[in-house]
């Protein structure tokens, strides 16, 4: 009764192959990452020190530290996610819970879509002609980091509005029958459901914020600054800006100095990506239903 | 002297039995679609309201329109006057006080995700209570009509969405007392019930029949014969006819599809 077939050997020879297959093709996957971590260790573990870290740049940026870059992103993130994360955020509450389907919303998204879709560079150029000439901001912390935002608000418009719609739609009608207003049931019952996954989201935008460098190119990052950003209108080194200035625009730089600087500023991504995934495991561990 | 004892009947009727709920002539459709046309009925004050019928014959949405839930559903509209407790609930300027008067309980228990404690004290809360002993009370007075209190006293701090089917219908039911309504709406709260949790609830809802108005729409017409007071009878979007639940249940009736659907004789 339960001797196999001609048909179910057949299938199961079948089965091992696509599954040998697919995994031979993850694996491919994995193998970039590989690469480029395995060099960036190699080449530019030696250039990591504390002094590389905490000092700052010399001899014409062939020497010395990296930190007013390393400050100088943190400020760019930091002034982003503030003006991308309550925008983005309320944004997808009023696409989600409020606005109907109509012709309004499905212009809005196609907007989100396309606004997605845009280069950087463009976006870069955008920066520069709204927030430095036409608002006046100069080439500034400002203007880099509205430009970032603008650039990262469909990031967070998606994943914030996927993770409301997680949120059973049985929850909202239960609340709504009690009583209580959309305000309130988003407040109560929605929003603490959805912060998981809004901050998944935030925290990706961090990463890829991280690392642009066309779109603060113009707008608020400079090659060589001796001194640390004070407010918002200055301007500022970054860790992008500057793995690119040192690796293509000074001559005579260390070979493992570009590296370093490559190691460092994708160490900040991994830890990002990494926090984001532990974050999502411990929430989804405390999943409400 | 017949005549005088059904006077004196009649008048206690009317005196007793205030309409809570007056239906007139309405029309529920969904994007233009009727699902729902001509209904015209009263629910009084203090009764079991039963509503049978087959699937798709527009319970559902009957109930929605009572508290003026299609302002959340995209595509319904309700033609027609409905009041409630006198007034125009069209016309309503606070429909948020409507609805909280009106305490609902679906066919698959929703429990939000929040612990049992907050689940019934959400409703409160709403309402602005802030006093934790007030809210105490309120939990346990609750959850105790529910017939859940002595299941889940010690362990309030833990999820609502975590309880068994059974369990979270009985917390569906305690929160919808936490309103403090006026008129308990059940939409086939039995359907992932399993029996002795069904006999339980019914015996709850014999005793809040005194307290409040009961609208109960069912599938099983048993359940409608053991609780109801009056039933009204729905088929394909038309209110066949509403009487007695006895009258209904003995034969004595307006229009023989409701018999045949009472008798199971329903394809
Ligand atoms: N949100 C909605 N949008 C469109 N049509 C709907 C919606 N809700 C209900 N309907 C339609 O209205 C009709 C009546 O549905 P309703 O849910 O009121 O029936 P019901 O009597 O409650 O059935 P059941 O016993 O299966 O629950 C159905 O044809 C259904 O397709
Ligand atoms: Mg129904």
């Amino acid at each position: 009764m339960f001797e196999a077939s001609e048909l179910n050997l057949r299938n199961k020879r079948t089965e091992s192959l696509y599954r040998t297959l697919f995994l031979v093709m993850t694996l491919l996957l994995i193998l970039p990452v590989l690469l480029i971590l395995g060099t960036l260790i190699v080449k530019g573990a030696s250039a990591i020190s504390w002094e590389f870290l905490f000092g700052y740049p010399k001899d014409g940026m062939t020497a010395g530290g990296i930190f007013p870059a390393l400050v100088g992103t943190i400020w760019l993130v930091s002034v982003a996610l503030l003006v991308s994360v309550p925008l983005g955020v309320a944004a997808a509450i009023y696409l989600n819970e409020y606005a109907g389907e109509n012709w309004f919303t499905r212009i809005i998204n196609l907007a989100i879509i396309n606004l997605a879709g845009v280069p950087s560079i463009v976006h870069a150029l955008f920066g520069v002609g709204a927030f430095v000439i036409f608002f006046g901001f100069g080439t500034s912390i400002l203007a880099a980091s509205l430009t970032l935002a603008i650039m990262t608000l469909p990031v967070v418009i998606v994943s914030t509005r996927e993770s409301l719609r997680a949120v059973p739609m049985a929850f909202r009608e239960a609340c709504w029958n009690m009583g209580a207003t959309r305000w309130q049931t988003i407040r109560r019952v929605v929003l603490p459901n959805a912060v998981p996954g809004i901050l998944t989201g935030v925290i990706l935008e961090v990463s890829r914020t991280t690392g642009e460098t066309a779109p603060i190119m113009f707008t608020g990052a400079a090659f060589f600054l001796p001194f640390l950003p004070e407010s918002v209108f200055d301007q500022t080194m970054a860790l992008s800006l500057h793995l690119f200035v040192v690796s293509t625009q000074v001559p005579n730089v260390p070979e493992n100095l570009p590296y370093g600087v490559a190691l460092v500023l994708i160490g900040m991504v991994l830890l990002m990506n990494s926090l984001s995934i532990a974050l999502r495991m411990y929430l989804r561990g405390k999943k409400k239903w | 002297m017949v005549s005088a004892a059904t006077a004196v009947m009649g008048a206690n009727e009317i005196e007793v039995a205030s309409p809570k709920i007056v239906v007139r002539d309405v029309t529920i459709r969904y994007a233009g679609t009727p699902a729902l046309s001509g209904v015209s009925l009263d629910v009084r004050e203090h009764e079991v309201f039963g509503i049978i019928g087959p699937a798709n014959a527009g319970k559902t949405s009957f109930l929605k329109a009572l508290n003026r839930m299609d302002m959340f559903t995209d595509g319904m509209k309700v033609e027609g006057s409905i009041e409630f407790d006198g007034r125009p609930i069209d016309r309503l300027r606070n429909v948020y006080a409507l609805r909280s008067r009106i305490g609902v309980v679906f066919p698959l228990p929703v429990g939000l995700p929040l612990t049992i404690y907050e689940n019934v004290a959400l409703a409160p809360r709403l309402g602005g209570m802030r006093n934790k002993a007030e809210l105490d009370d309120i939990v346990e007075r609750c959850l105790t009509r529910a017939a859940l209190w002595d299941e889940v006293k010690d362990r309030l701090n833990s999820l609502g969405s975590l309880l068994s089917g059974g369990q979270q219908q009985r917390l569906t039911i305690a929160r919808a007392l936490s309103q403090q309504p006026d008129v308990l709406i059940l939409d086939e709260f039995s359907i992932a019930v399993d029996p002795v949790t069904t006999m339980r609830i019914e015996d709850v809802l014999k005793e809040l029949k005194h307290e409040l108005t009961i609208i109960l729409v069912t599938n099983l017409v048993q359940q409608a014969q053991r609780l109801a007071d009056r039933t009204a009878f729905f088929l394909e979007g038309e209110c066949v006819e509403v009487g007695k639940t006895s009258d209904l249940f003995d034969g004595r009736v307006q229009d023989s599809r409701t018999r045949d659907y009472i008798e199971g004789k329903f394809g």
